[in-house]
């Protein structure tokens, strides 16, 4: 008897837990609520924990500053974190948990291409715009997704600008470029992956030759295979892409095994923090970045991209990364669409968010129909007597490309 | 491949530099497999922690860099870590599954280790970490081969490491129980030998090879909480192929799958590199077992 009423009583409760539950927690009085899964435990956990500040950092700055006006009424952000433990199966778990439990309608994307390449199909099925901004791969951008936008730069990007240099450089020495040799070890990961795919076409562009086109295993921990034969064919390009590990292994081994190259780039050079690392063994790296604080880019909510810097620096007490000011943007494009959306309406919110047309602190955004950002370009910096300098494109660059590296006997 | 291979023809001192670095980090290799074959072969326990005990170590010692300690005496230090935490792990979790079926005990390291590496994580955090040893490397041939300082440091300690070991077990009292256990556990007891104290010394000792083994690694390469998983593999390897209780074949097994490992990342490609592991693996199984098969027709 008492048992069963024991069970009664649970179930009344269980069903009103259930109807007064968040399900419709998009909009709770005055605050919207946006949903993220983020990678704050796995291997990506560094990087997740980057993108969470840029997050909380632009939703806070927003809410101090008065929020979002909506039709005339004044709402504060907030979000809605889970952690995906760096694995594309839990990201899809959590999204459709943000969407049917939580009642989100707003997503801000993962950590990666990878987990979001996972959570892209279930936003997509629900019709709910999500805005992300650490997935790189254009493979995101190929499946005529319409609730997908990115505010970083593509990853064919990436270190394409490094090719590029090299084919100005030769130029500027009087050399044709298509004598030039390239060397890549790209890890094998899609992202990896997308960036070896924008340096050969690139290579192929300036009829540079490529003479080693090594894939890394995410698991090794040594590249001293692939260096040697750097070492032995002297290509005048070496490019690196293996996120922090490669950057870290890379530097550390070129060194060690006193590797002669006139160029080499790297991904993730910040991300991996070379230059504290290694210090002068860091010297002359070309790092592609989606961002620099350095640059001239402005907003009314952060002020210059320097100031974001400043104010990342002071709150958080690291120098931000740029997964950091990405992120930050994408809560920007957010507040800014629901403004000119004036409704919350997920559709209405959708179309306001593809007709954006802004600029920040982190760069000009501007989507086309797939909904990638095309109006802000990849930057290059030089390490550059420990200092991270832009180099390229020329347009934004702070100082002359140190070139070529010096062999190591000189250094 | 071809290609690589008339390099290497060409470049004959490519080879010698191959074959460095391939023993050198063999080496390393060869410190955790010697822990592995030690408790696989006294408590008949795999044991799949392994790789995160050796990045345990190689976190040990970062820490002390950041207090400004230098990291070679993180060496002693993780080792004696690891040793203490093996032995409370074994009294917690492992002394439950020793007797118990292979699987369960399988499935009791698997779990653990992935709280290590979670852990590891919250405590360091996941960047990739390394410690700068200050040492610096060695040029032969005109700058054509070169062998990092600290990687031979390593690989002399690997030696001395394996060759302490072998005397520990042959000399000592300790060592000559653990030997006893390994043989006959039931008669080891009968003996008076209380094996559930071998037992928590040789996993302990497992640990703190394993914590040395990342104290090197850490300043020769990197450590990260996630990427533990190489060296267990690498040590489950080189124990299939050396055999347990047979220290020396260890030492040579890990040179030489360290060795054989590079020149196949070269040849090969690097991203057969690991492939070529497992091949290997599966091919001295196959050979092995072959060669058991002629044995026992002898026999009948």
């Amino acid at each position: 008897m008492l048992r069963r009423l024991v069970r009664a009583c649970l179930a009344i409760v269980g069903l009103a837990v259930f109807a007064a539950g968040p399900a419709n927690a998009k909009v709770e009085d005055d605050t919207i609520y946006l949903g993220a899964a983020i990678s704050l435990t796995g291997k990506y956990a560094a990087n997740g924990e980057h993108t969470q500040r840029g997050y909380d950092l632009a939703v806070k700055m927003i809410n101090d500053a008065g929020g979002v006006t909506v039709d005339g009424k004044q709402y504060q952000l907030a979000v809605i974190y889970y952690d995906d433990e760096s694995t594309p199966a839990r990201g899809a778990q959590l999204a459709e948990r943000l969407i049917n439990q939580d009642g989100v309608d707003y997503m801000l994307g993962p950590y990666s291409s990878g987990l979001t390449e996972a959570m892209a199909p279930v936003t997509e099925q629900y019709g709910i715009p999500m805005i992300e901004a650490n997935g790189a791969s254009i493979s995101l951008f190929q499946n005529g997704y319409k609730y997908l936008f990115a505010v970083l730069s593509t990853t064919e990007q990436y270190l394409a600008s490094s090719v590029a240099l090299a084919a100005e450089l030769a130029e500027r020495e009087g050399r044709d470029p298509s004598t030039l040799t390239l060397a890549g070890a790209f890890e094998n990961d899609p992202f990896s992956q997308d960036i070896r795919a924008g340096v050969l076409a690139d290579a192929e562009k300036y009829g540079i030759t490529v003479v080693i086109d090594d894939q890394l295993p995410p698991e090794l921990n040594d590249m001293a295979a692939t260096l040697a034969k750097v070492k032995a064919l002297k290509p005048d390009i070496l490019v690196v892409s293996g996120h922090d590990k490669g950057a870290s292994l890379a530097i550390r081994q070129i060194e060690e095994m006193r590797v002669d190259v006139p160029l080499l780039a790297l991904t993730h050079c910040d991300s991996a923090d070379i230059i504290g690392n290694f210090g002068a063994a860091a010297e002359y790296t070309l790092c592609s970045s989606q961002w620099a604080p350095t640059l001239s880019y402005s907003d009314d909510l952060f002020g210059s991209a320097g100031d974001f810097a400043v104010l990342f620096e002071e709150t958080y007490g690291y120098a931000p990364p740029y997964q950091a000011a990405e992120s930050a943007a994408a809560v920007q494009v957010f507040a800014d669409a629901f403004e000119r959306a004036g409704s919350f309406d997920k559709d209405a919110v959708r179309d306001a968010i593809s007709a954006t047309k802004m600029e920040t602190f982190y760069g000009n955004i501007e989507f086309d129909e797939t909904g990638r950002n095309i109006a802000k370009p990849m930057v290059l910096y030089q390490v550059q007597d420990g200092n991270y300098v832009v180099v390229a494109p020329t347009k934004w660059a702070a100082a002359d490309v140190r070139f070529p590296t010096p062999p190591w006997a000189e250094r | 491949m071809a290609d690589n291979l008339a390099l290497l023809f060409d470049a004959p001192l490519l080879i010698v530099q191959l074959l460095i670095d391939g023993i050198l980090i063999g080496s390393i290799f060869a410190v955790a497999a010697y822990g592995m074959a030690l408790v696989w072969g006294v408590m008949n326990v795999i044991n799949i922690v392994q790789g995160e005990y050796v990045m345990l170590g190689g976190f040990i010692a970062f820490q002390l860099t950041l207090w400004g300690i230098n990291p070679f005496l993180g060496v002693p230090v993780a080792a004696v870590i690891l040793f203490l935490l093996g032995i409370g792990i074994y009294y917690g979790i492992i002394r439950r599954v020793v007797d118990k079926d292979m699987f369960i005990s399988l499935l009791a390291t698997f779990g653990l280790s992935i709280l290590m590496q979670q852990l590891m994580n919250q405590i360091w955090g996941s960047q990739v970490r390394t410690a700068q040893s200050g040492l610096s490397t060695w040029f032969l041939f005109d700058y054509q081969v070169t062998v990092s300082q600290v990687k031979l440091v390593a690989f002399a300690g690997a030696l001395l490491i394996g060759g302490l070991l072998i005397l520990f077990l042959k000399r000592t009292r300790l060592g000559q129980a653990i030997r006893a256990t390994a043989q006959n556990p039931r008669a080891a007891r009968v003996l008076g030998i209380d094996t559930n104290k071998v037992f928590a010394a040789t996993y302990g000792i497992n640990a703190a090879l394993c914590g040395a083994a990342g104290a090197f690694v850490v300043m020769a390469y990197s450590v990260h909480p996630y990427t533990g998983l190489p060296y267990t593999v690498r040590s489950f390897m080189i124990v299939v192929v050396a055999g347990l209780g047979n220290l020396p074949a260890v030492i040579l097994a890990g040179l030489g799958l360290g060795a054989a490992e590079t020149m196949a990342g070269f040849v090969l490609g690097v991203q057969f590199q690991v492939a070529f592991v497992f091949c290997l693996l599966v091919a001295i199984l196959v050979f092995r077992n072959t060669m058991l098969g002629r044995k026992r027709r002898y026999l009948k």
